[in-house]
């Protein structure tokens, strides 16, 4: 199974686990719509895309309303370490989170605990909490912006806000924030950085960047990251490894960038449109 | 304004004392951190968006404050705190009391706190202007001050937040900081007040 888990900003949305069906205008999870926005559903709306090109199974979805007020949050956190044991995981993906150290060491120690552990992906406030914990090395793929690799270089730092000056600074250098990432045991095995250069690493090295096609306007647009967690969390359900799936992934959301044929104003979902006819493109390319 | 159960923080039980505790340990150690003089407090709040309605008014009335990263006993991953003189203590908490804002907590502290960063970058794309501050950016378009797009950050109030600032100009789009509790929320505020002084409050 692969499993995503968000928190949504909807007040009133309960804790809901179910499989996600793609609805016109965005997703929907036990009969509840969510609105392609960026964030949480954005990256589920992607993976559904992609899924549904292999031929995949829809994968489930583990989400709770949470305005910035840690309630949702919560509940998730909660009903992964009650439950986790008994949810056949293959790979999961953790995304938009309010953090919480104690409550995310919980859920990676009944990760640990289980027979066959999954793959695990994380961005976004989830990435960020697992940064601050010192348990990074716990999962599999990180996917962080060049601002947030400034994050993960500066051990000191409990959040991308607290970033110190000095390192804020080394932002043209982003091999040198990779390194210090790395070296700080902040990063997880597989590490992609998005941005005007796109790094795909493993290990501590940097083993390919991609640049081409260059799309200057795609930067302002919010919803472009979740794309990508989004693409590589189905290709890596699809099997592939996660440094193909991030090799693609790369690809993929430059294409369907360029198809999209963006403005600074342009708004995700008309980029996520883009996304089957950039999959079937880049997979010929590739073969 | 009452303490978030939610929120997790180690605080004390009802009924215990946790600035008597701090002072206890900070009598018996020896180490040189721990012998430095207490001249700074903190008062910690469970949202960041608490945290900035007291930095205002506290500002405003003239205190010498800061917000800063809580110590890592008091942190979740994703806080703020006053950070204020600490022979202010008495007059600052009886005041904020009165107006509903009590802390949640108000500790001691020496040496300084985490500072959130104070540093932008600005990208002109001719007729777009975005602004990023931390790990969030805003992007403007220049003709109308209209803001266009919101990217970045990881919380979950962002996605909201973008929903009510995206389409509306920089003068009627509601400040992030009003409307987001978390850092990331924090961050886009400073990121917003930077290009509202760029384009000078248009």
């Amino acid at each position: 199974m692969l499993l995503l888990v968000g928190a949504v900003p909807i007040k009133d949305l309960p804790l809901s686990l179910g499989r996600i069906e793609p609805v016109r205008g965005g997703i929907g999870i036990n009969g509840r719509v969510l609105a392609l926005d960026r964030g949480t559903s954005t990256m589920m709306s992607v993976v559904c895309t992609i899924c549904q090109e292999f031929g995949l199974e829809m994968p489930m979805a583990l989400v709770a309303g949470d305005m910035g007020t840690r309630d949702g949050s919560m509940k998730i956190y909660d009903y992964l370490s009650d439950n986790l044991s008994e949810m056949d995981v293959s790979v999961m993906t953790f995304h938009y989170m309010m953090p919480d150290m104690k409550k995310n060491k919980e859920v990676l120690k009944r990760i640990e605990a289980l027979e066959k552990r999954p793959i695990l992906i994380a961005d976004a406030g989830s990435m960020y909490v697992a940064k601050a914990g010192g348990q990074a090395t716990a999962y599999d793929v990180f996917t962080p912006d060049v601002g947030e690799v400034a994050y993960l270089a500066d051990e000191k730092a409990a959040h991308p806000t607290y970033t110190r000056g000095f390192i804020f600074h080394m932002e043209d250098d982003v091999p040198e924030l990779i390194r210090r990432a790395y070296e700080g045991e902040n990063a997880p095995h597989t590490l992609f950085v998005k941005g005007h250069v796109d790094y795909i690493c493993q290990d501590g090295r940097i083993l390919e960047t991609v640049s081409q096609p260059c799309i200057e306007e795609m930067e302002p647009i919010g919803g472009t990251g979740d794309m990508i967690t989004g693409t590589i969390s189905a290709l890596i359900y699809a099997g592939k490894s996660p440094l193909e799936a991030c090799r693609i992934a790369a690809r993929v959301n430059r294409r369907a960038g360029e198809l999209s044929q963006p403005t600074p104003a342009t708004q995700v979902v008309d980029i996520v449109k883009h996304i089957p006819g950039a999959l079937k493109a880049v997979l010929e390319t590739l073969k | 304004m009452g303490g978030c159960a939610s929120c997790r923080l180690e605080l004390p039980e009802k009924g215990t004392k946790p600035m008597t505790g701090w002072f206890d340990r900070l009598k018996k150690g020896k180490s040189a951190a721990q012998s430095e003089a207490v001249t700074r407090g903190l008062l910690i709040y469970p949202d960041t968006s608490t945290v900035m309605h007291v930095e205002q008014i506290l500002k405003e009335e003239g205190y010498d404050i800061r917000v800063v990263c809580p110590p890592p006993k008091y942190r979740t991953g994703c806080d703020l705190s006053v950070e204020f003189s600490f022979a202010d203590a008495p007059e600052v908490t009886k005041m904020l009391k009165v107006i509903g804002l009590a802390p949640m907590a108000v500790l001691p502290v020496s040496g300084n706190g985490m500072k959130p960063l104070e540093l932008y970058r600005t990208k002109d794309f001719g007729r777009y202007l975005m602004v990023r501050a931390a790990n969030m950016k805003i992007t403007l378009d220049k003709t109308d001050n209209t803001i266009v797009n919101i990217s970045g950050g990881g919380c979950p109030d962002i996605p909201q937040v973008a929903r009510e600032m995206v389409g509306k100009s920089l003068s009627e789009a509601p400040e992030p900081g009003m409307i987001g509790f978390s850092l990331c929320a924090y961050s886009l505020n400073m990121a917003y007040e930077e290009l509202t002084r760029m384009v000078g409050g248009q």
